[in-house]
């Protein structure tokens, strides 16, 4: 099997695993209590605007017929009108998506930056001081969830000494052209260096408190993980050979074991994903969340499905990535398929 | 002290402590190994051959709990004189060790052509890559590896335990150490593979006239290989003399049982040493051959 089969491979579970979540968020939708053609006309509607609604979005066929027809219109790349906002749910998405995700892989960046070296040097240090101190301060990142950290930083680095912008994606005083949505590439896009830099700066706080907790544990885990490779006997011979401790730890011990890390790490990345909500609450953060809760408490069907559908096609597109990165990482993987 | 000799060990003694107390595992060894001489270490398990190679090799002196004292001597420098950076420089140059499984001492996620320019900058620090190939692939003709491009890039899990094992061989001397110490060279591979990478193994350090220090707890094992033989037992030498004395006339009872366990060709399995005999612990016998 090459690389491109399994890729393709994974592509295709993924599409069914995106079929099945579409099928599942789809009818729990439709259990919430709650008239969405009521909700969106408001308690002043007419009974007969109601049923004229109900009528438009097809409610009052059999869920299945239901699904049948979103299916379709899926298929088209249509996923409907946002009751919630009046447009159509791809428009929305396609306009809160990109800041969610710069957040998250700005986070993710930060967690593998800061999370693998961290590792490295607790394990080359293992039972000295500088492991101590690392593994408390891990203990510490992961035993409380982001938006713990995110209201903390907020406080200490935004409000009692304002380092850092309390909310927003970048100054109020800026108007960047939307191209891409990803502030950090629609800026240099411009030409907009200093927007480049004000992006950052809001970016740093939120990505911070979004990636602390997985910093801590790819530390954790790598050190983990390197621990295990210290056992082995190529370790013993890179002593034998005389190589210095930093040489073993950043090269010997440190590649073996990056392959089992990087696959729980992008478990951890999907999971940034999901905490991103609450951080993106506290800072204000025009993404996907704010949009999120709005749409669910307006039982907003076609945008709550159109959310939860985005969501996780992000999630399993993560996933193939690391898959795809792990099987180049690993020249087991990576020969035993050219091979075959 | 023997400037003249490659490595001479006197009264060495280690113990490692713990919570318990401190518990004594070498009770004063002495042990000489002459420039290109080849001597091997033989005893049972635990009876505490690989601690004395990683004192040799100077890596149990770094070890937190463990205490060695008497002296040992590398071509005239008393180690326990070094600082522990000092016994690292030896390392990988003048002084090199082969393990007990190839496949797994090589590491698994660098190409063996990667890891030869690895070994070859601890002695050349600015080799080239290319260099350090050519240098390899030559070595590796002298392990009677023919397609020797081909080992260079491929990773350990891709070659035969055999092939591993003579890589080992050429990554262990390609720097002209010294000394090379053997623990349970390829106790892993079968024995005719075993057998087949020894022989390799003496001819080069023959020619290159490495001194060799040769582990194992199997006295068949060493005899094609070892021009003396020492016998260990619980952390003493029992017994040492050049290789035919020890095989025509051993005296101490352990090694006389060291003999009778040697498997024999004709079949009927590996036989253990049964017991420990209270004889064991008999004075050490030298065959009067101190060099
Ligand atoms: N790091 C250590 N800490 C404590 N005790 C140790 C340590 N290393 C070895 N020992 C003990 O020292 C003794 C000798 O061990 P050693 O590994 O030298 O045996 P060996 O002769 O090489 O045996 P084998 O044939 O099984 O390899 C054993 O009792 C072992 O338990
Ligand atoms: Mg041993």
């Amino acid at each position: 099997m090459s690389i491109l089969n399994r890729f393709l491979g994974r592509l295709l579970s993924s599409m069914i695993v995106l079929i099945g979540v579409s099928m599942l968020i789809f009818f729990i939708a439709r259990i919430i209590p709650g008239d969405p053609a009521r909700i969106a006309l408001g308690p002043r509607a007419t009974e007969e605007q109601v049923t004229q609604m109900r009528e438009t979005l097809n409610l009052n066929e059999p869920i299945i017929v239901q699904y049948g027809l979103f299916m379709r219109d899926l298929a088209r790349g249509d996923l409907g009108i946002s009751l919630y906002s009046n447009r159509p749910v791809i428009t929305d998405l396609a306009e809160y998506l990109p800041a969610t995700l710069e957040l998250v892989l700005f986070a993710g960046v930060m967690m593998v930056a800061f999370g693998l070296p961290l590792g490295a040097l607790s394990a080359r240090y293992r039972g000295q001081w500088p492991d101590s101190l690392i593994r408390v301060i891990t203990l510490l990142t992961v035993s409380a969830p982001a938006f713990v950290w995110a209201v903390g930083l907020v406080l200490v680095f935004a409000y009692f000494t304002p380092l850092f912008p309390i909310t927003g994606r970048i100054s109020d005083a800026m108007t960047i052209p939307h191209v891409t949505g990803f502030l950090l590439i629609d800026t240099l896009a411009a030409g907009r260096f200093d927007g480049f830099l004000s992006a950052i700066h809001h970016l740093i706080l939120p990505a911070f408190a979004l990636s602390l907790s997985g910093i801590g544990q790819a530390a954790r885990l790598t050190r983990a993980n390197m621990i295990t490779t210290y056992e082995q006997p190529a370790i013993e011979m890179a002593q034998a050979y005389g190589f210095s401790e930093a040489r073993i730890a950043n090269r010997f011990a440190f590649k073996p074991s990056l392959i089992p890390s990087l696959t729980i790490i992008g478990l951890d990345f999907a999971a940034l994903l999901g905490n991103a909500f609450l951080v993106e609450v506290i800072f204000a953060w025009p993404g996907l969340s704010r949009y999120g809760v709005g749409v669910i408490l307006q039982k907003d069907l076609n945008a709550i499905v159109g959310t939860v559908l985005i969501i996780s096609a992000t999630f399993l597109i993560a996933n193939i990535i690391v898959d795809f990165l792990v099987s180049i990482l690993n020249p087991r993987i990576r020969l035993s398929e050219n091979r075959s | 002290m023997r400037p003249d000799l490659t490595l001479d060990i006197k009264n060495l003694r280690l113990s490692f402590r713990s919570w318990s107390g401190s518990t004594e595992v070498l009770h004063g060894i002495d042990l000489s190994v002459a420039p290109g001489e080849r001597v091997a270490l033989v005893g049972e398990s635990g009876s505490g051959k690989s601690v004395t190679s990683r004192i040799v090799l100077g890596t149990m002196q770094d070890v937190r709990h463990a205490r060695v004292s008497g002296q040992v001597t590398f071509e005239g420098t008393d180690l326990a004189k070094l600082a522990s950076v000092e016994r690292r420089a030896l390392r990988g140059r003048e002084i090199s060790m082969i393990f007990q499984d190839p496949s797994s001492a090589l590491n698994p996620v660098f190409r063996i052509g990667d890891l030869f320019h690895e070994v070859l900058k601890r002695r050349h620090p600015k080799i080239s890559k290319g260099e350090a190939r050519q240098r390899a692939a030559a070595i590796l003709q002298d392990v009677s590896i023919a397609d020797a491009e081909r080992v260079l890039s491929s990773y350990s899990f891709q070659l035969s335990g055999g092939m591993n094992q003579r890589v080992m061989i050429a990554m262990a001397l390609i720097n002209e150490p010294r000394l090379l110490l053997a623990d349970e060279p390829g106790t892993a591979l079968d024995v005719t593979v075993q057998a087949q990478t020894l022989s390799l193994m003496r001819d080069l350090v023959e020619q290159k006239r490495t001194s060799v220090l040769f582990i194992s707890h199997n006295l068949g094992v060493v005899r094609e290989f070892a021009d003396r033989i020492y016998v260990i037992y619980r952390g003493n030498i029992v017994e040492h003399g050049p290789t035919a004395a020890i095989f025509d006339a051993p005296q101490h009872p352990y090694t006389q049982a060291l003999l009778s366990a040697i498997p024999r060709l004709t079949g009927g399995g590996v036989p253990d040493i049964e017991e420990r005999s209270l004889s064991f612990n008999d004075p050490m016998i030298s065959h009067g051959t101190d060099i």
